[in-house]
């Protein structure tokens, strides 16, 4: 049975990013530690410092979980609107990390990303809706394996300061319809994101 | 009819014999297949999943024909045979036997103790869990040799099987291959008469 086993499933990409940030000044307690909307607002690009962790849940418990060391993007805050705010990011998914060499050779695979053919995952966002003080839904368009899809994230503010901001992004992406839908049942049809991204002031 | 009888085999010996066969040259040709390395990764992982349901199912038969084995009547040997003969084709037949629960045993290990931790999804119906045994590249690899070196012995035995059936069969011209295709008392060198069987006289 396996070396391939050595090749178990898949994930989809993607990530995206945005932005929030908590207009409302007032006196709440909660809302004092974000930002008024003009102080974050500016263009700002994503450092390497942050992380785009994903998992994909397999048939009795545990499953794939792995990084991508390798991502570039941006965002704009919009300090007039934060609808208008917009984010561009791009994953490399010849840099994905689970500590298991097969698994990410797989990965990399024409079973799931194809990094060979496909070098790039992008998100480019088409709205901003702020959900709460300190948190946001970003839509845009996820493009991975030449498919192009509809994808939602969460954002949520986490920290920030003159210069930095940092968001917690969450989304739970169907990795079928990009076509890597190889190992379903036993891997989940669902990539769940889990990101820390920070951005730098530009 | 099902069970054995003093001189024939009964319909349960046969069926399993005959099931398991085709279930273990399948899975051993399932398993040149897999191997290829240049295989399309998609349809690799598949075939280990296949591999692996169908090695469950050869270890479920290969159980019950052992306990059969154990339980049943045995029919006495082929008249004809050599004391030889008679000790080679037993301890071929338990070996067999044996093998055919070893093979699949030491299958289970491969995937129990692999580092990729692939559920055994039975048929995407149900997992069969783990064997408790501490997973590492070391075990992985060592119990993959001893599940090929195993599957490479079996199928030499079976080879060394059929040929002697075959052999039995066209040359001696006795009941060895006849009995375990019908539970028929009358086969070779008899023919029935007016309701009952007579033996040829030759």
């Amino acid at each position: 049975m396996t070396k391939q086993q050595s090749k178990p499933w898949p994930t989809v990409a993607l990530a995206l990013i945005s932005v929030v940030l908590a207009a409302s000044p007032g006196p709440d307690a909660a809302f004092a530690s974000a930002p008024q909307l003009a102080d974050a607002a500016g263009n700002y690009g994503i450092t390497g410092a942050s992380r785009i962790h994903f998992s994909v849940a397999q048939v009795g418990g545990g499953g794939i979980v792995g990084d991508f060391g390798k991502f570039s993007g941006n965002f704009r805050i919009d300090g007039n609107n934060i609808g208008r705010s917009s984010v561009e990011f791009t994953l490399y998914p010849e840099s994905v990390e689970t500590g298991e060499s097969r698994v990410e050779d797989f990965l990399k695979s024409s079973a799931v990303f194809d990094s060979a053919t496909y070098r790039t995952v992008t998100f480019r966002s088409t709205s901003v809706r702020q959900t709460g003080p300190d948190s946001a839904a970003v839509e845009g368009t996820l493009t991975a394996r030449g498919k192009a899809r509809k994808e939602q994230f969460s954002v949520k503010l986490t920290d920030w300061n003159s210069r930095q901001i940092s968001f917690k992004i969450r989304g739970s992406i169907f990795r079928a319809p990009y076509g890597m839908d190889v190992g379903t049942p036993i891997y989940s049809n669902v990539v769940e994101f889990d990101m820390n991204i920070k951005g730098q002031k530009r | 009819m099902l069970r054995n009888g003093k001189s024939n085999f009964g319909w349960m010996t046969i069926i399993l014999h005959w099931t398991i066969a085709v279930l273990i040259l399948g899975l051993i040709a399932l398993g040149f297949a897999m191997r290829r390395l240049s295989l399309d990764p998609t349809l690799q992982f598949s075939l280990y999943q296949w591999h692996k349901s169908f090695g469950f199912t050869v270890l479920g038969f290969a159980a019950f024909r052992a306990a059969w084995h154990l339980f049943d009547l045995k029919p006495q040997p082929t008249a004809g045979l050599s004391p030889l003969e008679r000790r080679a084709s037993a301890t071929t037949h338990v070996l067999l036997i044996v093998l055919t629960l070893a093979v699949p045993l030491a299958g289970w290990a491969v995937a129990s103790t692999s580092t990729l931790n692939i559920p055994s999804f039975y048929f995407d119906w149900f997992v069969i869990p783990h064997l408790p045994m501490a997973k590492s590249q070391a075990a992985e690899n060592f119990w993959t040799s001893t599940h090929a070196v195993l599957a490479y012995a079996t199928l030499g035995l079976v080879a060394l099987h059929a040929l002697a059936a075959v052999y039995h069969h066209l040359v001696r011209r006795d009941e060895v291959l006849a009995r375990m295709l019908t539970t028929r008392s009358q086969r070779r060198g008899e023919h029935v008469k007016g309701g009952q069987a007579i033996a040829k006289r030759k």
